[in-house]
C-alpha cells in the first residue's frame, strides 16, 4: 500500500459557505494526504463543486479554516490555490481546440528564448512528460480538435501537472468516456498517486471511486455524511451514504469513528 | 551525456515497442507518438492531412492559377510583367487592411470599420502635411497613430464594456467616415506631393536588377537557414524533425517563386518599394503570430475564451491590442491608397472597400470562427480580388459584373471554410 505522511497536504476545517440565501456548505470536513486519492462523491446539488471551487480558489470560504501542510492558509483567489500547489481539472476541459498539444500543455506560461516561444524545448519537455505519465496520443503536434474525448481528459490532467502541484483536484474526469479511455484515465490516476501527489477525484461512478480511490469523503445536502475507507466498505453503504436513504445511527457512528468528524 | 546515442537508441526501440504490451512500455521508454519517417512518411501526413480537410492553402493557389488561365486566354495583356507588377503594387494598400482583419478574424471577431479608418489616415497625413505644411514623416507617423488610437477605441469598447464587435465597429465605420469628410473640409480632395514620402510608397521602384534577385536570394537562403538550425535543434534534442530532403524541396520550390517574381519585376520597372515594405509586414507580422508568446495568446482567445482566461491570459488586453493592431494596419493601408492615387479625397475607403478587404483575409483562407489563418493568408486573398478587379478591366466588363464575380468566389471560400471545419471534426473523431 501507498505510504501515506502523517500531516495531510490539506485539510478543511469546519468549512462553510453561503449563497445568498442558500447554505450550500456546512461544517464540512476533509483531509487529503500526499500518495492518497480521495473521492468526493454526493448527490447533485451536495456541494461538490462547491467545496472544490473553495480550494480551488474560485468561491472564498465564508467560515471556518483550511490548513495546507498543517499551516493555516487563505484561499481568496484561483492564483493563491496555484502558487500553493493545486491544481484544478475541471470538467469543460478549458483547451483550445485549435492549438496542438504542446501549446496547450503550455498555455499561459510559454517557455521562452530571447522572447521567441522555445517550441523545441517545449515540446521535448512534452514528450517527456507525457512519456513519465504513459500517455499515448498520435502525435504532440496535433490541434486537441483531433484528440479523442479521454486523450482530451488526458492532456488536460498533464496539463496541470506541469506546475508539480502537490493536490491535484480531478472534476468528473471519466463522465462522457468510453470504457477504455476511463481505464487510460484511471490509470492516469493511479500513477499521479504514485508520484506522490495528493488527488481529490470527483465521481458520480462508484464503480471508478473503488477502483481508484482510499478514501471516500461523502457529502450530503453541503454537510459530510460520512469518510470511508474504500477497502473496508462496501458500495452499498456508500452508495446509502449518498441518498441518506439508511441514516441511522450505524451510519452516523460509522462516519465518526472513520472520518473523526469533530461535532 | 550523449545526446546523439540516447535519441537513435530510442527510436530504434520506439519501433519495437509500438505494439507491446503497457507494462513493458512503462520500462523501455514508450515513443508511441507518430514518427515521421523519411519523406514517404511526409507525404503521407500530407495525404492524411488532405483526408481530414486540413486544406491549408491550395483551394485559394489553385483558384488563383484559375482565374490567371481564364484571363490570360481572355487577353495576353493580362498576364504581362506590366499588368502584373501593376497589380503588385496596387494589392498593398488593400493587403495591409487585410493583414490588420487576419488578425481580428483569429480573435472571432470582425471589424468593420478599417475602411473608414484608413481613410481617415490618408486624409489625416493630407491635412497635416500638404494644408499645414507639416514634415511628411511627422505627419505619416501621426496619421498611423491615429489608426491605432481608433482601434484601440473600439476594442476598449468592445473588450471593457462587452459590445459586441460587430456592433462598435459598425459605429466607427460611420463615425470615422464623418470625421474623414469633416477633416478633408468643403474641398473634398487635398492633392499629395508628388515628390513626397507618401507618394514614393508606391511609385518608386528599385531599378537595378540587382535589387530584386537580391531579394530572392537573401529570402531564399533565410528561409533555408532558419529551417536548417530549426531542425538541427530538433535532432540534437531528439524531437522529430522534418526530414532534409523535404526542407530542400521546399527551398527549391520557394527559390523557383521567388525568382520568377523577381524576373517579371525586372522586365518592366523594377522592385517596387511598395512591395518590399508589403513583404517585410507579411514576415514580421506572421512571426508575432507564430514564434511569440502573444501570437499564442491570439490564437488561444480564437480557440477558446474561456480555456484562456483560466491559463492566465489577459483577455481585455489582448482584445484591445488586437483591434489596435487591425487600425494601425487600417492606417497604412490607407495611407498606400492615398499613395496609389496621390490624393486624399471624399470616397476613400467607402463603398465595397472594405467588403474587398474582408473578403481579401477570408478568400486567403483566414478561418470565420477564429484561431485558424495566417497573415500569408492577407497575400494569397487580395491577390485573388485584385487579379479579378484587373482582369476585367481590361476586359472592358462594368463593375456590376465585378461585385457579383467577387461575391461569389467570396461565397465559394466561406463554403470552402465552413465544409473544412466540418470535416475536419468528423475527422477528429474517427
Amino acid at each position: 500500500m501507498v505510504h501515506v505522511s502523517a500531516t495531510p497536504v490539506l485539510a478543511l476545517r469546519g468549512v462553510s459557505k453561503r449563497f445568498g440565501a442558500v447554505q450550500a456548505l456546512t461544517d464540512v470536513e476533509l483531509e487529503v494526504h500526499a500518495g492518497e486519492v480521495v473521492a468526493l462523491v454526493g448527490d447533485n446539488g451536495a456541494g461538490k463543486s462547491t467545496l472544490v471551487k473553495t480550494i480551488a480558489g474560485v468561491h472564498p470560504i465564508d467560515e471556518g479554516a483550511i490548513e495546507w501542510d498543517g499551516r493555516s492558509v487563505s484561499i481568496n483567489r484561483p492564483h493563491d490555490a496555484q502558487n500553493l500547489g493545486i491544481a484544478t481539472v475541471y470538467q469543460d476541459l478549458a483547451l483550445c481546440d485549435n492549438i496542438d498539444v504542446v501549446g496547450n500543455l503550455y498555455l499561459g506560461r510559454e517557455l521562452r528564448k530571447r522572447g521567441v516561444l522555445d517550441e523545441v524545448e517545449m515540446e521535448r519537455r512534452s514528450r517527456e512528460l507525457l512519456d513519465t505519465l504513459s500517455i499515448r496520443i498520435p502525435s504532440v503536434r496535433i490541434p486537441i480538435a483531433s484528440l479523442s474525448g479521454g486523450q482530451r481528459q488526458v492532456v488536460a490532467i498533464a496539463r496541470s501537472m506541469l506546475g508539480e502541484p502537490k493536490l491535484v483536484i480531478l472534476d468528473e474526469p471519466t463522465a462522457a468516456l468510453g470504457v477504455e479511455q476511463t481505464a487510460q484515465v484511471l490509470d492516469l490516476v493511479e500513477r499521479l498517486r504514485e508520484r506522490g501527489h495528493a488527488v481529490i477525484l470527483i465521481s458520480h461512478n462508484m464503480a471508478d471511486v473503488k477502483a481508484v480511490a482510499d478514501k471516500v469523503a461523502v457529502l450530503r445536502l453541503g454537510r459530510n455524511n460520512g469518510i470511508f475507507e474504500v477497502k473496508s466498505t462496501s458500495q452499498e453503504e456508500i452508495i446509502s451514504a449518498i441518498t441518506g436513504a439508511t441514516e441511522n445511527a450505524v451510519t452516523r457512528r460509522a462516519a465518526r469513528t472513520n472520518g473523526e468528524i469533530k461535532k | 551525456m550523449s545526446i546523439d546515442k540516447t535519441s537513435t537508441a530510442t527510436e530504434e526501440s520506439s519501433v519495437e515497442n509500438t505494439d507491446a504490451a503497457p507494462a513493458a512500455v512503462a520500462a523501455v521508454d514508450p515513443r508511441l507518438l507518430v514518427r515521421e519517417q523519411g519523406f514517404a512518411g511526409y507525404l503521407g501526413e500530407f495525404k492524411r492531412k488532405m483526408k481530414a480537410g486540413d486544406l491549408g492553402s491550395i483551394p485559394v493557389v489553385v483558384g488563383l492559377l484559375i482565374i490567371w488561365a481564364i484571363f490570360t486566354s481572355l487577353n495576353s495583356n493580362f498576364l504581362t510583367a506590366g499588368n502584373f507588377s501593376d497589380m503588385s503594387v496596387a494589392m498593398v494598400g488593400t493587403g495591409m487592411i487585410a493583414v490588420g482583419i487576419v488578425f481580428v478574424l483569429l480573435l472571432g471577431e470582425i471589424d468593420l470599420s478599417v475602411g473608414s479608418v484608413s481613410g481617415v489616415a490618408g486624409a489625416t497625413f493630407a491635412v497635416l502635411s500638404v494644408t499645414h505644411g507639416m514634415n511628411e514623416i511627422l505627419a505619416l507617423v501621426l496619421a498611423i497613430l491615429t489608426g491605432t488610437a481608433a482601434g484601440a477605441i473600439h476594442g476598449f469598447v468592445f473588450a471593457r464594456i462587452g459590445v459586441p464587435a460587430f456592433a462598435v465597429t459598425l459605429a466607427g465605420l460611420l463615425f470615422w467616415q464623418g470625421f474623414m469628410l469633416q477633416i478633408l473640409g468643403d474641398n473634398g480632395t487635398i492633392n499629395l506631393d508628388s515628390e513626397g514620402v507618401v507618394v514614393k510608397l508606391t511609385s518608386y521602384y528599385f531599378s537595378d536588377v540587382a535589387a530584386a534577385y537580391g531579394l530572392a536570394i537573401v529570402v531564399t537562403a533565410g528561409y533555408f537557414l532558419s529551417a536548417f538550425f530549426d531542425n538541427r535543434r530538433r535532432e540534437a534534442v531528439g524531437v522529430p524533425s522534418r526530414p532534409l530532403n523535404e526542407i530542400i524541396v521546399r527551398t527549391v520550390l520557394l527559390a523557383v517563386l521567388a525568382f520568377a517574381v523577381a524576373i517579371v519585376f525586372n522586365q518592366y520597372k523594377g522592385l517596387p518599394l511598395a512591395v518590399v515594405i508589403f513583404l517585410a509586414f507579411l514576415l514580421l507580422t506572421d512571426f508575432v503570430l507564430r514564434r511569440t508568446a502573444y501570437g499564442r495568446k491570439i490564437f488561444a482567445l480564437g480557440g477558446s475564451v474561456e480555456a484562456s482566461r483560466r491559463a492566465g491570459i489577459n483577455v481585455e488586453l489582448v482584445r484591445i491590442s488586437v483591434f489596435a493592431i487591425a487600425g494601425t494596419f487600417a492606417a497604412i493601408g490607407g495611407l498606400f491608397v492615398a499613395s496609389k492615387i496621390a490624393s486624399a479625397n471624399q470616397g476613400a475607403g467607402t463603398g465595397e472597400f472594405l467588403m474587398n478587404v474582408i473578403a481579401a483575409a477570408v478568400i486567403g483562407g483566414t478561418s470565420l470562427f477564429g484561431g485558424r489563418g495566417r497573415t500569408w493568408d492577407a497575400l494569397l486573398g487580395v491577390m485573388v480580388i485584385i487579379s479579378i478587379q484587373y482582369g476585367l478591366a481590361l476586359e472592358g466588363i462594368a463593375s456590376p459584373v465585378q461585385y457579383m464575380i467577387t461575391g461569389g468566389v467570396l461565397l465559394a471560400t466561406v463554403v470552402i471554410d465552413a465544409v473544412t471545419r466540418k470535416t475536419q471534426k468528423t475527422a477528429g473523431r474517427a
